[in-house]
């Protein structure tokens, strides 16, 4: 996976890794993208909760278990830490730590999501290289 | 990964995945894929109660516990009234004990904590006499 994605991603990101197989060959970027999607909806729902007065910790503890559900599936460790941060703070209806966590898990979301995108630009790249390695030996 | 990956292909196994989530439907389908299991995916308690109405059954259940509309254990003890003998394995991220044994009580057969893994589950297929532990 490579210094560049340390601290992001977590082994469980190289278990889907282990998935990807000739039949799927771009599994774990369908993954990737499929967590991105419902990622982008549940930050959505969430800011619009926390935008509501007075907040509905249970509401926002419920959007914020599917968030770190799919976090911990795909691997992504810093958002998965803020996800769990953000429980603590529901759970002890802190409003200001909602916010101030909320704000760090969308910066790591959106870092997260560069980092992948030319994770998998560089390896489409080198499978592209090896295509034309092997065609050149012909 | 440690371990030879077993290939149930030959054993005819068919499973359902019932996980609301849907990287979780993606991983844990692609999962039993790689074990050579067939399997379905749906999305709640609920559908997993209607399409075992529908006729169909299961040699293994992955069974998520917390879903809209009917969760994995109200689900798992309408299938045991229903008299389905499947084997249900609990998949879930909730682990603290009270919640873990409730889910238990319901009628699991084994537990797992997610995120599922390959070596995860075939611990649920040792577990439940699906394979021989490698």
């Amino acid at each position: 996976m490579g210094k560049f994605m340390q601290g992001y991603l977590d082994e469980q990101f190289m278990e889907l890794e282990e998935l990807q197989d000739d039949a799927n060959p771009n599994f774990v970027e369908e993954v990737a993208a499929s967590y991105f999607k419902d990622s982008a909806r549940l930050i959505n729902n969430i800011d619009q909760a926390l935008r509501r007065g007075p907040l509905d910790f249970n509401r926002l503890d419920s959007y914020m278990h599917q968030f770190k559900g799919s976090s911990t599936s795909i691997g992504a460790s810093k958002v998965k830490t803020e996800c769990t941060m953000f429980r603590e703070y529901c759970r002890a209806g802190n409003a200001e730590g909602c916010l101030r966590t909320f704000q760090e898990l969308k910066k790591e979301h959106a870092t997260l999501r560069k980092k992948l995108e030319h994770y998998f630009q560089v390896q489409a790249s080198d499978q592209l290289c090896v295509i034309n390695q092997l065609q050149n030996m012909c | 990964m440690a371990g030879e990956i077993p290939n149930l292909a030959e054993s005819n196994l068919r499973a359902l995945v019932v996980d609301d989530n849907l990287v979780n439907q993606m991983m844990h389908h692609k999962l039993l894929d790689r074990l050579g299991i067939q399997n379905d995916v749906v999305c709640n308690g609920q559908e997993a109660v209607d399409v075992h109405c529908s006729g169909r059954n299961y040699d293994l259940i992955l069974m998520d516990m917390e879903m809209p509309i009917m969760n994995g254990i109200q689900a798992t003890k309408r299938l045991r009234e229903m008299g389905i003998e499947s084997k249900i394995a609990g998949v879930t991220t909730r682990a603290e004990e009270e919640e873990r044994k409730e889910f238990m009580e319901a009628g699991l057969n084994d537990f797992q904590e997610k995120p599922l893994t390959i070596s995860k589950l075939v611990s649920i297929l040792h577990n439940l006499d699906f394979c021989d532990q490698t």
